[in-house]
């Protein structure tokens, strides 16, 4: 039992809340009012070595590892949250290439992806397929030297800034197999879609995609055939720890945020942070976020090692997610209305963070995995 | 950051945890149901060296870390929280704040036997009048030559009945409120000490809770525990440990609600088809699963802290507040799943339901723990 962070990983937090605040945080109000995708922010991330934490050097990654990964998620988020989800998706995507792809895929890709030419993008969800992630309807059809796509996919993050994107698609009808491909967005059929207003996380992309006879070659298989349900969940698993860390940043700003203007805001002659109604909404907060820390880290410690770390992946997704926005309902709170208008960040946050229960598994999926795990 | 328990700790979680299932669970309910002080069970925790695991083998304790503490509690909790309650107020609240700030002769006479498990230990801090705001206590030491001359009444003390050594804080100088505070070593042999009334509990009930009436109680002025004035300080440190022993109470509740509701829920069957295959169920199953694991790692960590002698008052009483609030909900879910077999004590839920709610309560409130956590963080 050791709860200290290792040298190397204090060093990644340090650099990467020095970027956050310095850089990401001051620009995040004007990304969000204007929806815009901050390319400068995934420039800065690839300078530093951060969009291929999760591959060696010899693939152009940084080979940071689970552990520093989720700090720097984490601090990331807490400066943009829109930058940290394209950060996380560009990871898990690289992730999943250098795991189950082959030499030539990994030789080709992961430079790209750690270099920042191009974010990485994960495209299972379907309009008509979302928790059910096994109930696609995209199609890959072998046909001669190739697989032909046919179908669409929905809410993609980084869909339209990506090099490449991973995409679902049945193999076979009867029985169903999902294999994964690797799709290259100027492939003549593949067409990126409607952008998605969104409630959060606004500078993030968020796009439909649709394929129309996109005919790719069979050497762009992610894996073997039949394997894309497997690359799905097992890149999930590490997706989820991404999305915990994203949300126990946001929300670890919202407290700050909520900490500081408690000890100054003033009302009935006292701070407001001198009232236990606000007292305990702060303590409520900075508990549950260091409990969410410390489930994430055990998830990431166990990955590290190579160990099974589905459930805990799930538990920590799970609490961290909806602790996070539980505490950022707290933060506004504690600012009143000043909570709700935009000089200060906290609604951001607020909004940011709704989207963290939902994506990559709702918090329904993720008590799904751990009560199986359970009930066995 | 290594989350694997050491060979010792996981040592110490097997013995814990098989004396639980074959020594401890079985007389659960009956200990329960007859309010009955499980002496039995405490002597053989003593062979076991689990009245004093963190207490140095040379002062009589098993020379083993608090995260080993804190794995015992839960065992034995998982199967009796009245055995873990009377197990964590010995080594927390009695050898604790004597190893730290005892005379070596203090150790000697009065650690030495209660680490080994030879003797009992209480606490005495709450009075009548003075819980949560534990400054305002009114028991009264007055120097007289040597001794001291207590005064007072000490309430819901734990332990008391069967105690043997109280460490007991008194007012020795009123003016200082809670600067006036001096702890003391007191054998409950002494004349002028007896037992006042014994509390009926709703849970916890084969531990027992007594008031103890102090009247001019000579106690050596040999006996203190740190200088005068120096109670608050001994309160508050014994308490940061006291903390993760009751987190670990908690925990251990918890666990007896989920899995004996987990196995409820397989065995039982509704609309055809085992419960636990109905997502109202799946839910709460997995929700207090992952309430437990984040209770555990915050318990784990201040105990880690405790270890290498890092500040933790603020990590213990994360870990308190969350465990406790988290036990309380496992409980409460406990009995909804069992439904009306959850009511009655043929089952053990109602008794985990009745067990858990004083960990929100003992050894500070939930209140207490959110003014010392929110206190450190508005001080930034």
């Amino acid at each position: 039992m050791d709860f200290r962070l290792t040298d190397e990983q204090l060093q990644v937090e340090e650099m990467v809340r020095g970027l956050s605040r310095k850089e990401f945080a001051p620009r995040a109000a004007q990304v969000d009012e204007e929806s815009r995708y901050p390319a400068e922010n995934h420039r800065r991330l690839a300078e530093l070595g951060l969009l291929g934490m999760l591959y060696p050097a010899s693939f152009g990654g940084s080979e940071a590892g689970p552990v520093s990964y989720a700090i720097a998620l984490r601090e990331v988020a807490g400066g943009c949250a829109s930058t940290g989800v394209g950060m996380a998706v560009t990871n898990m995507t690289g992730e999943a290439i250098f795991r189950f792809g082959s030499d030539s895929q990994r030789g080709h890709y992961l430079p790209m992806l750690a270099a920042g030419k191009g974010a990485g993008a994960f495209a299972l969800t379907e309009p008509g397929a979302g928790s059910d992630a096994a109930g696609l309807s995209t199609f890959a059809l072998e046909d001669g030297d190739g697989y032909v796509l046919d179908g669409s996919k929905a809410f993609i993050t980084n869909g339209a800034n990506a090099c490449v994107t991973i995409v679902m698609a049945l193999t076979l009808k009867s029985p169903r197999k999902i294999s994964a491909f690797l799709v290259e967005p100027d492939t003549p059929g593949f067409r990126v879609g409607k952008r998605e207003h969104k409630m959060g996380i606004r500078g993030s992309d968020t796009v439909s995609l649709s394929f129309e006879e996109c005919r790719v070659p069979k050497s762009s298989m992610l894996g073997a055939p039949g394997e894309g349900l497997k690359i799905a969940l097992s890149t999930l698993d590490g997706g989820r720890i991404g999305i915990a860390s994203q949300a126990i940043g946001i929300a670890r700003s919202a407290l700050s945020t909520a900490t500081e203007y408690a000890r100054d805001r003033r009302q009935f002659g006292q701070a407001i942070g001198e009232f236990q109604a606000i007292q305990w909404k702060l303590a409520d907060a900075a508990t549950e976020l260091d409990a969410a820390q410390l489930l994430v880290f055990r998830a990431v410690s166990l990955k590290e090692k190579g160990l099974p770390y589905s459930k805990e992946a799930s538990m920590a997704k799970l609490f961290a997610t909806e602790a996070g926005n539980r505490a950022c309902h707290s933060a506004l709170q504690v600012l009143g209305g000043y909570g709700y208008i935009r000089e200060y960040p906290v609604e951001r946050h607020l909004r940011d963070i709704r989207v963290t229960t939902i994506y990559e598994g709702t918090s329904e999926i993720q008590r799904l995995v751990i009560s199986r795990a359970l009930c066995g | 950051m290594v989350f694997d328990l050491t060979e010792e700790q996981r040592m110490i979680q097997d013995t814990a945890r098989e004396f639980a299932r074959k020594e401890v669970l079985p007389k659960a309910a009956e200990l329960d149901e007859n309010s009955r002080f499980p002496e039995e069970l405490i002597r053989q925790m003593a062979e076991l060296g689990f009245m004093g695991i963190a207490v140095p083998e040379e002062y009589g304790g098993a020379g083993m870390d608090n995260v080993c503490y804190a794995i015992a509690m839960e065992e034995i909790s998982r199967a009796c929280a009245s055995t873990g309650v009377i197990m964590s107020v010995n080594n927390s609240l009695a050898c604790d704040p004597i190893l730290k700030f005892g005379s070596e002769e203090i150790k000697r006479e009065y650690l030495v036997p209660m680490a080994s498990g030879k003797t009992l230990g209480c606490f005495g801090l709450t009075e009548p009048g003075s819980g949560s705001d534990a400054g305002s206590q009114k028991t009264t030491a007055v120097r007289d030559g040597d001794f001291y001359v207590v005064d007072g009444t000490k309430n819901f003390i734990t332990n008391a009945p069967q105690a043997d050594t109280c460490v007991l804080f008194t007012m020795t100088d009123k003016s200082k409120a809670h600067k006036g505070i001096t702890a003391f070593v007191v054998d409950m042999e002494c004349k002028g000490v007896s037992l006042g009334k014994h509390e009926k509990k709703m849970g916890i009930r084969a531990s027992a809770t007594s008031s103890i009436i102090f009247e001019e109680v000579r106690v050596p002025a040999r006996n203190r525990l740190g200088n005068e004035g120096d109670g608050f300080k001994v309160a508050m440190h014994t308490l940061d440990g006291g903390r993760i022993g009751i987190a670990a109470q908690a925990i251990g509740i918890a666990r007896a609600s989920l899995e004996d509701a987990l196995s409820y829920s397989k065995d039982r069957k509704q609309f055809g088809q085992a419960i636990c295959d109905f997502q109202a169920i799946q839910w709460m199953l997995a929700d207090i699963a992952t309430e437990i694991d984040a209770a555990r790692l915050l318990t784990w960590r201040a105990a880690w802290m405790k270890d290498r002698k890092m500040r933790h008052s603020k990590e213990s009483s994360m870990a308190k507040l969350y465990a406790s609030e988290a036990a309380m909900r496992a409980a409460v879910k406990g009995v909804q799943i069992h439904g009306g077999y959850g009511y009655i004590s043929e089952y053990p839920a109602e008794r985990h339901f009745r067990d858990a709610k004083i960990t929100e309560i003992y050894e500070g409130t939930s209140e207490i723990q959110r003014l010392v956590i929110s206190a450190a963080l508005l001080k930034g």
